[in-house]
């Protein structure tokens, strides 16, 4: 008696399933798209992540669709109610069927293992980007709770906001003066650790002008979820006006500011200073190195 | 004299405040209950003071139940803040409560939930399953439950005394070093999970010797259940895993109370060592979790298809080919550490490679079903929302698996909704379909039916709404641990969907407690009198329910994997009934005395009350060296008193 429901539910609630799935999931998603960062990449390398997880997806789905079909016509062919159809209690071997469910998935996973170990050298984010511009080089702190940038070359820092010129190489370098941080914009590509003591790389590249959310990724501490910035692509002109502009701040960023700045606090502002400490980044890094005197 | 302990350890936030209350006046009603029916000795006589497999299974369960409230709880909270906290609305936590809670949450889970139902079903099922009357080492696996037990119960400590840890479930330095983390929390993280890896630890050895020295005449490795060959892979990977968490714990426990630094970037310690170790130990643990659910599936597919499992030496081999692979693939938990890209690669790879294993398992388990004959009891349902749910969420780790994938994933929620996906759709799925299959066997009784099946239903649909938008939010941008995000993000619509899915996880959850409390008021309608209820195939399906305290009057000899079934269908013949004297095991306190001894360490060490840790660390060497100098104690059960009980079973008049 109750034994017929269950299968009805399921057919109905597997119908319900692939509607959702074949029919409004890309519609909803495109319909987003303004929110779905790493499905609508804005940049080279986010583009090129996208782009292997779709692959990889597809192949996947080689696999798991059969699963899917097998499993409803298994389960609704073979019911116990159904007296037509064969029953064979001693059917537990098969070594052709072995041999390819051994086999296939392998083949699968090797072409997946190629393309991952192609991908994972292309993409390596210590690798420079090829392009004809010169890379902006920016150095990243994370803090205590907030994300500081300098610009060495510039001479300029800010506090949880930064901008670049689009289609040109970012070289992102990458520490913490505080626990490990994950650096992240999921716009323009994948993150990176920034620890304590140690020294990490990231190269991205923005194709359009615009505004992207950044955030931290790795947990840090109890201001962890203010972390988040704005990163700015915009065109070589406005950079270069902008760069002009943060050099006339009335902030500057000298050794003994930086101490007050690496204090905790939570939600902070975006900040603009000009850059008058020296090697700031490597004298971060330098603490680290010996005994901290008490 | 009361070390780091002050009165404001006592003062907490509002919702924490209800929480102990709760706590307390739930063991204060359960004492007064046991007062008032008298239970206190029968509870000391049979069951504290038990070594008896069956009874020390029922308890892990019992602690687990009450460990999965706390962590739903936990979680519950977590999902409320983040669908109300958005913009200029804050929620009704504060981001440092926020951060216990969700560490709480993992810690709970994994160690005493995952862990809990492992061992449960260890205990309940494996020397049922090889024919044999009790454990290799009754005394360690006592002790392994009671530590087990001893670290959740330092878990409830934390809830009402001091505050808990906020560095998530893995506490990687420096934040949880002393120069970040001052307080209490990381510490009692530190002891509670040291304690009860110890447990884990002992427990994995007696039940890999139980496996290994136990099994019934005729039993060789190729005839073994698979359900007890995913508890030999499981156990082999506790064995050669929690040694690397107790040592990790120990050195950043140096670097906490010494002054140390293995682990901090001063000094010369380094952080990354810490993440390698842990995960070293983290990877193998989801696999202890995930094998023995494996194992159960193996045993339901062919019962409720009426047919042998497909393709047994395939399962087995795949068993152990994950076992091996899940030592080789720690590193793609940190793939944006700045390893270079032929180590991510490989590790990627490997990681890859045991999708092929886990693929075989469900192809056979498949073709078990084919031209079988399928009952849709609710073992199998929670077979068929397993198979869809792991599927996806096989397919996402393979996606994470890729290293410039990861790094648009790490750390974000589409990593969470991965391995909630395995851990709730494979792990906890899979343990409500052994719980309910084995459930007649330890009780005498079968669960309510139709509450089962509308608790599934909750459960499976919950399940899809309260993570299925989480892989979205991850593309979204949306990290882990977050209790607060601005409303730009576009988030918010997603959060409070997912917290629909918690609700009604909830309900689904709330009707199978109450199920589980109907079924056994009204335990008389669902009688279970044959000890087959199912038409089972393995060993433990030829006792009567609940099993005699000796499991076997008759230790059985088998001469296939499915010894029952081969008795059924006339391939095998029945069991001769001459019967022996049996000898087992005495009950001793010890074991319970060491678990208290150590909740009280645990403490003391958190609390830096040091007389205390030295007094209650000299109790449990004590109660060792007492142990150890005594010889083991059997207790005779003469041939002729079970002669005279398997007769009174048979007849159930007298009974």
């Amino acid at each position: 008696m109750a034994r017929k429901r269950p299968i009805r539910l399921i057919l109905v609630l597997t119908g319900y399933i692939l509607f959702l799935f074949m029919f409004m999931q890309p519609f909803l998603v495109y319909q987003f798209r303004d929110y779905i960062a790493v499905l609508f990449p804005k940049g080279i390398i986010a583009l090129e992540q996208r782009n292997l997880l779709l692959i990889i997806q597809g192949i996947m789905l080689l696999v798991i669709i059969p699963v899917y079909i097998l499993t409803f016509i298994f389960s609704w062919k073979y019911r116990a109610a159904n007296k037509r159809a064969t029953y064979d209690p001693d059917l537990v071997d098969n070594k052709l069927a072995e041999v390819i469910w051994w086999g296939l998935p392998l083949v699968l996973t090797l072409i997946v293992s190629v393309l991952t170990w192609q991908k994972t050298h292309e993409l390596d984010p210590y690798k420079p980007l090829q392009s004809d511009k010169k890379p902006v080089t920016i150095q990243v702190i994370a803090l205590q709770w907030k994300w500081l940038f300098l610009y060495p070359e510039e001479k300029i820092a800010t506090v949880n906001f930064l901008q670049f010129p689009e289609k040109t190489p970012v070289h992102f370098v990458l520490t913490a003066d505080a626990p490990t941080n994950s650096f992240w914009i999921p716009r323009l590509g994948g993150q990176i650790y920034a620890m304590p003591k140690m020294r990490t790389e990231l190269y991205l590249m923005a194709d359009d002008a615009g505004d992207f959310r950044g955030s931290s990724a790795n947990l840090s501490g109890e201001g962890f979820a203010g972390m988040h910035f704005i990163a700015r692509a915009s065109s070589e002109k406005d950079y270069q006006e902008w760069v002009e502009s943060v050099k006339k701040s009335s902030h500057t960023l000298s050794l003994e500011e930086y101490q007050k700045l690496a204090l905790p606090s939570q939600n902070n502002p975006e900040g603009h200073y000009q850059l008058q400490a020296d090697n700031l980044f490597d004298k971060i890094i330098d603490k680290y190195m010996h005994p901290q005197e008490k | 004299m009361f070390g780091k302990l002050t009165p404001e350890a006592f003062i907490h936030e509002g919702s924490q405040n209800f929480a102990v209350i709760m706590v307390v006046l739930t063991g204060i009603g359960l004492a007064a209950l046991l007062t008032y029916f008298k239970l206190w000795k029968w509870l000391w006589k049979e069951w504290l003071t038990t070594v008896d497999p069956k009874r020390l299974g029922i308890m892990y369960i019992i602690v687990a139940l009450l460990m999965f409230m706390k962590g739903f709880a936990d979680a519950f909270m977590m999902r409320l803040q983040q669908a109300l906290s958005v913009g200029d609305s804050h929620g009704f936590i504060s981001p440092g409560h926020f951060q216990e809670i969700f560490s709480a949450h993992g810690t709970t889970m994994i160690f005493f939930v995952g862990m809990g139902v492992v061992f449960a079903l260890m205990n309940l099922i494996v020397p049922l399953q090889i024919g044999a009357r009790d454990v290799a080492f009754p005394f360690l696996n006592a002790l392994g439950f009671w530590l087990f037990a001893a670290g959740a119960m330092l878990t409830v400590v934390s809830l009402a005394i001091g505050k808990f840890s906020a560095t998530g479930w893995l506490a990687y330095p420096p934040l949880s070093g002393i120069e970040y983390s001052p307080g209490e929390g990381v510490d009692y993280w530190i002891w509670l999970v040291q304690i009860s890896g110890v447990g884990s630890t002992i427990s994995g050895i007696n039940f890999l010797v139980t496996i290994l020295k136990m099994r019934c005449p005729g039993m060789t490795w190729m005839k073994m259940p698979i359900f007890t060959w995913s508890g030999l892979c499981a156990m082999v990977l506790i064995i050669f895993a929690f040694p690397i968490l107790t040592a990790t714990l120990a050195l950043l426990t140096l670097d906490r109370y010494l002054g140390m630094h293995f682990f901090t970037a001063g000094g010369g310690g380094n952080l990354m060592m810490y993440v390698n170790l842990i995960w070293a130990w983290g990877h193998p643990e989801v696999y202890i979790l995930i094998l023995p659910i494996f194992g159960i599936f193996s045993e339901v597919v062919p019962t409720f298809s009426e047919k042998r499992l497909f393709g047994y030496a395939s399962m087995v081999w795949a068993l152990v080919v994950i076992t091996f692979l899940s030592f080789v693939v720690w590193l793609h938990h940190f793939f944006t550490m700045g390893a270079s890209s032929n180590v991510n690669a490989f590790f990627g790879i490997m990681t890859m490679l045991i999708a092929v294993p886990t693929g075989v398992k469900i192809f056979n388990w498949l073709f078990t079903k084919f031209r079988g004959r399928i009952h849709f009891e609710t073992p199998m349902l929670w077979f068929f929302a397993f198979v869809l749910n792991f599927t996806v969420g096989g397919m996402t780790g393979v996606l994470l698996s890729s290293p410039p994938v990861d790094f648009q994933a790490h750390n974000s929620l589409f990593l969470i909704a991965h391995f909630h996906g395995m851990v709730i759709g494979g792990v906890l799925f899979g343990f409500f379909a052994g719980f309910t299959y084995w459930f007649p066997k330890f009780t005498g009784f079968l669960l309510d039916d139709k509450l089962n099946r509308y608790a599934f239903w909750c459960w499976f649909g919950g399940f899809l709404l309260a993570f299925m938008p989480l892989y979205m939010l991850g593309f979204m941008g949306a990290t882990r641990r977050l209790d607060h995000y601005e409303a730009a993000t576009g988030w918010h619509p997603l959060f409070i969907v997912v917290f629909i899915g918690a609700i009604i996880i909830l309900i689904g959850a709330s009707i199978q407690f109450y199920g589980l409390i109907e079924s056994i008021i009204n335990r008389d309608k669902n009688r279970d009198t044959t000890g087959d209820p199912w038409n089972g195939r393995t060993l433990e399906w030829s006792t009567p329910s609940p099993p005699p305290v000796y499991n076997f009057a008759v230790i059985p000899t088998v001469s296939s994997v499915d010894p029952l079934w081969a008795i059924k269908r006339g391939q095998a013949p029945k069991p001769a009934e001459t019967y022996e004297d049996i000898h087992l095991p005495v009950n001793t306190p010890l074991a319970f005395f060491i678990g208290m001894l150590a909740i009280a360490f645990g403490f003391a060490m958190t609390w830096y009350i040091f007389w205390l840790g030295a007094i209650s660390f000299i109790g449990i060497l004590t109660c060792v060296v007492i142990r150890l100098s005594g010889k083991d104690k059997f207790e005779i059960i003469p041939a002729e008193e079970v002669k005279k009980m398997e007769a009174a079973r048979r007849s159930p008049a007298s009974a």
